[in-house]
């Protein structure tokens, strides 16, 4: 049952690595697309919303082929600091990365939006500085909503599956996260290790929602 | 407590073509005024709202210049537009723009401190209750502004704009939001606050009872141009 614990350890190491990653890029992205114009502004916001609608091993080849031994970034990084990332966990937290990115990215975007620009005009003339606006009035207002989509993000890395074995492999307790441990089981035909899998995946899945569930909705977070 | 202030000066000239889809509104405003009340009083859809955003620095005119008790805030010959950050004005919202996520307190502090962080709710600022008693909302301190009524609400607005000791105080159809009841006393209110702290103010509204009572140099702005000016001294009545 070992193989269950190291399972689950790795996934919360790889989801919580691609959650803080998607956490700053989401709220980057977010707020980028929320208040700034630019030509090619949707064309950007369809872009980064590609993962969500591709296939996992459609991305995990994209992955590949730019990370691999004979990808152009992977090449590059092999050249100059000697890093490979294939069949590594850093290797699975940026495939996660990329599938839950925009599940955070767009409701960032929307949370951005939905804060009144009236307010930040409000602190403008008040004499506060753009970046202490961001951290002030911007962030707090927005983060409720922000918050929801990087615990969905959370969850959506948690179960990463197809990009993550494309790009990782599946080596047992240095890149066997709990969603390929499962259908490694159950090809070896070990009932009770999935059992085991399955439920611990689900629990962790239903308390994740449940707190996305109460932050979603209702009033304005005081403090 | 007087704001120390010498009488206003505002020489106003600017040009701005704005577009919203095909429609095109050209705007060409110019004014020089020393009253220290003034009123800008017109239709909607006249450009009160650009002139008034224009002198606080969230809007940028074509062209012109904008002075205020000497100083140039924009001047785009000279290549001069300060940041709103930088004009020291004060900007009273129409539906007053308080910080939802704030106190009453934290609120009317919240020019004061300059970090990165709000004031907490529980710090207390001489200057911050000195307003707060001003205004009699000591006892709405600790409350947010979903929880006050529309003129607890623009009373938290006003000892927010007054907090920093402004060179103006520029109001955009202040008492808009307002049932009429509630006006007349806000108007009346407003109109003492001025003549205490003695500073100069610049107020946009489409209601002719503002300009009458509150206006010292009212100017008339329709389709973008002002049509017409008149002064009256001593309307409203004066306080020590």
């Amino acid at each position: 049952m070992d193989i269950a614990w190291t399972a689950l350890a790795l996934s919360l190491k790889v989801a919580a690595w691609a959650t803080a990653l998607n956490l700053l890029l989401g709220i980057g992205t977010g707020y980028l697309l929320a208040r700034t114009r630019f030509p090619g502004r949707e064309l950007l916001d369809a872009l980064l919303t590609l993962p969500m609608v591709m296939p996992p091993t459609v991305l995990g080849y994209y992955l590949l082929v730019l990370l691999g031994r004979r990808g152009t970034l992977g090449i590059w990084l092999q050249d100059n600091f000697g890093i490979n990332l294939i069949f590594t966990w850093q290797g699975a937290v940026i495939a996660s990365t990329v599938v839950a990115f925009p599940l955070v990215f767009k409701p960032a975007r929307a949370a951005f939006e939905a804060v009144d620009g009236q307010l930040e005009q409000a602190a403008r003339v008040l004499g506060i500085s753009e970046m202490a606006i961001f951290f002030r009035v911007t962030l707090p207002l927005a983060w409720r909503g922000i918050l929801a989509g990087v615990l969905l993000g959370f969850v959506r890395a948690l179960g990463e599956f197809g990009a993550t074995l494309m790009v990782a492999g599946s080596i047992p307790g240095k890149t066997q996260t709990l969603s390929v441990a499962v259908y490694e089981a159950v090809q070896a035909g070990q009932d009770d290790v999935a059992n085991t899998l399955v439920l611990i995946t689900s629990a962790v899945c239903i308390v994740v929602l449940l707190s996305a569930g109460r932050l979603a909705p209702g009033r304005i977070a005081h403090k | 407590m007087t704001l120390m202030m010498t009488p206003m000066q505002l020489d106003l000239d600017i040009r701005a073509t704005l577009r919203s889809g095909k429609r095109r509104f050209d705007m060409h405003v110019q004014c020089t005024s020393t009253s220290q009340r003034i009123a800008v009083y017109g239709p909607s859809g006249a450009g009160k709202s650009m002139t008034l955003k224009a002198i606080a620095g969230l809007f940028t005119p074509d062209a012109g210049h904008i002075r205020l008790n000497g100083r140039t805030l924009f001047d785009s010959a000279a290549g001069i537009n300060l940041p709103p950050q930088q004009r020291n004005v004060a900007y009273l919202f129409q539906d007053y723009a308080l910080f939802p996520h704030l106190t009453v307190r934290q609120n009317v502090g919240f020019g004061l401190r300059r970090g990165w962080f709000n004031p907490r709710a529980r710090e207390k600022l001489q200057k911050v209750e000195h307003w707060l008693a001003a205004f009699h909302l000591q006892e709405l301190a600790h409350q947010f502004p979903d929880e006050l009524s529309g003129g607890q609400r623009q009373r938290v607005a006003l000892a927010r704009a007054l907090v920093a000791e402004p060179n103006a105080l520029l109001l955009d159809e202040p008492f808009a939001a307002l049932d009429p009841a509630l006006r007349v006393k806000m108007r009346l209110e407003l109109s003492q606050w001025q003549q205490r702290l003695d500073v100069p103010m610049i107020l946009i509204t489409h209601d002719p009872e503002d300009a009458r009572i509150l206006g010292e140099h009212v100017l008339y702005l329709r389709d973008g141009q002002i049509d017409s000016m008149e002064e009256h001294k001593a309307l409203g009545e004066r306080i020590g």
